[in-house]
């Protein structure tokens, strides 16, 4: 597994680190108190690689409480609302984008 | 079925317990997650976007009522109520906890389930035709094989890290359902002039970045040295595939790059050390594998044709059915049926609790407890009087498993894709929906066989390459779009799908799949003649023609 | 890395013995490959056993001559994903009929030991000590398996005649 941290870090614009909770696998966020949240609003936002570097080598120190720790991108809306910045970061955050079989 | 002993079941119960050990290990964090990732993926157990995923092995597809009741329930206990049926006759949980694991693990070791193997660099679960054992004119059920193999490798100390994945499939047909030749093994089982049971062995298929249809490396390996041989081919694999690179690290690029015939000489040396010793088959041990085969004591009937065509005239619907998802048996006054997980608007492949439980109990009413899962991601109940196929019809229809749409462009294989693959460019579940209500019931009927495959990466778990047409899921500047491939067959004549053009965006998949369909109602040599063949008959240009002339 | 030997753990004999070294006249050396293949000749009538580091990507075949002079070959596992050097112990024991010590070196960990233990290794440099400690427990996790290896472990193909062999006879 190459290690997070030897990922090319390139940042067009404001991110977030994320990763998957290791006891259920549930999507999870690196907040600015050095938490895992839930909630992407709850999510450190980071603006330019250095800072984006820091976080996510502070997020991935924590091996035990998530996996796969990445920077991913987010949007900002104007009312400064915090979105995922692509479709699959938004699937992640949603949930599938097809009714599952059990609820039909 | 293979009726479990107390060594299948002690070892599953070992299992367990190795990796209970190893999931409190990871939670302790005395495993990192580098070290523990091989672990639990020799379990089956994947991250993906959203949670743990989970595949348990149906070794050969072969599942019993009691075991597909289990399955239900730990779909309703540890997960959200349903399960995925692949491409490699598993089943996969998509939403599992961790810590929940070691828990449905022995819940599933009650019934002889288990999730080893199926997933990590090791020999992953032994596939064969979903009609072994019942198929008219087979040579011998190649269940019975599939279950030595299956034995033979699990917890193989030599072959747990090989290079990457291997995968074996069995066929005794002479129609390949198995896809063999898309497999780091295909075994065709066959007679030699002697009379002797064997196999045509074949190596190197697989799909990925990198395809290639499997090549023959030996024409006739009789079945007493299957075990010598395919321990020569993995040891040659384990020493000589590459490690450098995870995307030609399995064996079909080692038997490209070495080429069919140096690859072959180097198994043959290995092979001649290995022949004859420990691994050989007697008569006795596969006698005694074969006596823990159990088949169905079937009473003996007479063939229900009247009884069928009555039904058919009164239920027009029950006659497309019956057409479409009714095979002949080699046991006069049965069939085998084929029960779609392919309804229209749903996900290809997936069942839910409730359904997986009312087949259990139609399994156990009308096919001897017995139920199989097909490479295509549908289900089978091999053993089934053709007298009650009305009745069973009734039931399967009621809890939406009857969609007459067998092999038809609407029974489509598609991987999880985008929705919840980590490793997805692009939707596959969504393009599956729109197909599945662009062709109406009659429009697919009405275009006979054709296999449609969705991927939605390069890794081509949807088996997109070997679709009559296939789709492909890439990214574009951020958007989803599909390429798409027609031409490419998986059964006994392989082949690769041709590139029809320039990849299409979402929204225009399904128009697109309609001209090429269009296109082949117009050039087609007449009714009989299957999408497939007309390609291969002319080419890729007349359809790209028609599908480009009113695009861009 | 503690050595578990026997299912103990021991200090480790060996002295290594870096390749631009002078070879001492004797005590337990371990040499790299190239050293020992070069200084073959001249180490026959050393007084001291003398053991082999073998790379998993160097065919193992190329040992044969020099298996009487060697009482220890380490195998590595740069990773323990890496798998070839399964192959080269179950070579070394089954074909080429090496009973001297089998050494597991590199990424060793407890959930490998069983496999280890069946391809004919029978001592490991352990990466951490608590795997090490726990070496008893794990080495014997298992007590059925499905095939046979270079163990003395009976495949189930067998076992089950042999299960089934005293039944049809009455008593055992």
């Amino acid at each position: 597994m190459t290690s997070p941290l030897q990922q090319k870090i390139k940042i067009t614009g404001p991110s977030v680190v994320t990763a998957n909770r290791t006891i259920d696998g549930v999507v999870v966020y690196r907040s600015a108190d050095q938490r895992w949240a839930t909630d992407l609003a709850e999510a450190a936002i980071v603006r330019d690689a250095p800072t984006a570097r820091a976080l996510l080598a502070e997020a991935a120190a924590d091996d035990v409480g998530a996996v796969g720790a990445y920077i991913a991108p987010v949007l900002i809306a104007a009312d400064g609302t915090v979105l995922p910045g692509n479709l699959r970061e938004q699937i992640r955050r949603d949930g599938v984008s097809i009714t599952l079989p059990s609820v039909r | 079925m293979y009726v479990y002993d107390e060594i299948d079941r002690t070892l599953v119960a070992e299992r367990v317990a190795e990796f209970r050990d190893q999931v409190q290990r990871r939670l302790s964090g005395e495993l990192t997650e580098e070290e523990f990732k091989p672990l639990r993926l020799m379990n089956g157990v994947y991250l993906q976007l959203h949670a743990y995923m989970f595949r348990v092995a149906i070794p050969y597809g072969t599942l019993s009522a009691p075991q597909l009741r289990k399955l239900a329930e730990v779909a309703q206990r540890y997960d959200r109520g349903y399960g995925h049926f692949t491409t490699r006759q598993n089943i996969q949980f998509n939403w599992i906890k961790l810590a929940d694991l070691p828990d449905a693990l022995a819940e599933l070791a009650e019934v002889g389930l288990h999730a080893m193997q199926t997933s990590g660099n090791c020999t992953r679960n032994v596939t064969a035709d979903q009609w072994g054992g019942v198929a008219p004119g087979e040579v011998e059920d190649p269940r019975l094989w599939a279950e030595i193999l299956r034995q033979h490798t699990t917890l193989h100390p030599e072959f747990s890290f090989l290079p990457r994945k291997f995968k074996i499939a069995i066929t005794a047909s002479e129609h390949d359902r198995a896809a063999i030749k898309i497999h780091d093994i295909g075994l065709r089982l066959r007679r030699n002039e002697q009379g002797e049971t064997g196999f045509e062995v074949l190596v190197g298929g697989g799909l990925g970045r990198s395809p290639f249809i499997a090549k023959t490396i030996k024409p006739f390996v009789a079945g007493r040295d299957l075990l010598s041989y395919v321990e020569a081919i993995l040891r040659v694999y384990n020493q000589y595939g590459r490690r450098d690179n995870i995307y030609k690290a399995r064996i079909k690029i080692l038997v490209h790059e070495l080429g069919i015939d140096k690859f072959a000489a180097e198994v043959e040396n290995e092979w001649r050390q290995l022949a004859g010793g420990p691994l050989t088959l007697d008569d006795e041990t596969i006698a005694d594998i074969r006596s823990r085969f159990i088949y169905p004591d079937y009473p003996p009937l007479p063939d229900a044709k009247e009884l069928l065509a009555q039904a058919s005239a009164s239920e027009p619907a029950f006659a497309t059915w019956l057409a479409n998802s009714v095979a002949p048996h080699k046991q006069p006054g049965y069939a085998i049926v084929t029960l779609s997980l392919k309804p229209v608007g749903a996900p290809p492949g997936d069942a839910t609790a409730e359904q997986m439980a009312a087949i259990a109990d139609l399994a156990e009413r009308y096919s001897f407890s017995e139920i199989r899962v097909a490479h295509e991601q549908n289900l089978v109940l091999p053993h089934v009087a053709q007298r009650d196929l009305p009745e069973l019809w009734h039931a399967l229809e009621a809890i939406g498993v009857a969609t007459p749409n067998v092999n038809l462009i609407t029974d489509i294989i598609a991987c999880p894709g985008l929705d919840y693959c980590s490793l997805a460019n692009a939707r596959s579940i969504p393009i599956a929906q729109q197909l599945t209500r662009r062709f109406s019931s009659a429009a697919a009927q009405a275009l006979g066989q054709l296999h449609l495959n969705i991927s939605g990466c390069i890794n081509a778990c949807g088996h997109h390459h070997v679709g009559h047409i296939g789709i492909l899921g890439v990214e574009k500047n951020g958007e989803e779009y599909y390429q798409i491939t027609i031409g490419g067959r998986a059964d006994q004549k392989a082949q690769l799908g041709e590139l029809l053009g320039p990849a299409v965006p979402f929204d225009q998949v399904a128009d697109v799949i309609e001209d090429l369909v269009e296109a082949y109602r117009e050039l087609r040599a007449g009714p009989q003649e299957l999408f497939v063949d007309t390609v291969s008959r002319l080419g890729v240009e007349p359809f790209k023609e028609r599908v480009y002339a009113t695009r861009q | 890395m503690p050595l578990v030997s026997n299912g103990q753990i021991v200090s480790d004999r060996y002295r290594s013995i870096a390749d631009d070294a002078e070879l001492p006249a004797d005590g337990a050396l371990l040499l790299s490959a190239a050293r020992f293949l070069a200084s073959a000749d001249s180490l026959r009538g050393h007084d001291g056993p003398i053991g082999v580091i073998w790379p998993n990507d160097r065919n193992i075949a190329e040992l044969v001559p020099h298996l009487d002079q060697l009482a220890t070959v380490v195998l590595l596992f740069p990773t323990f994903r890496d798998g070839r050097a399964h192959s080269q112990a179950r070579l070394l024991r089954e074909r080429y009929g090496f009973r001297g010590e089998l050494r597991a070196s590199g990424q060793v960990l407890r959930d490998q030991f069983v496999f280890l233990l069946r391809n004919g290794f029978d001592s490991f440099d352990v990466k951490k000590d608590s795997d090490a400690e726990a070496f008893a427990a794990a080495a014997s996790r298992y007590s059925v398996f499905y095939q046979p290896a270079a163990d003395q472990a009976v495949g189930a193909l067998q076992r089950r005649r042999q299960l089934r062999g005293p039944a049809q006879g009455g008593q055992p």
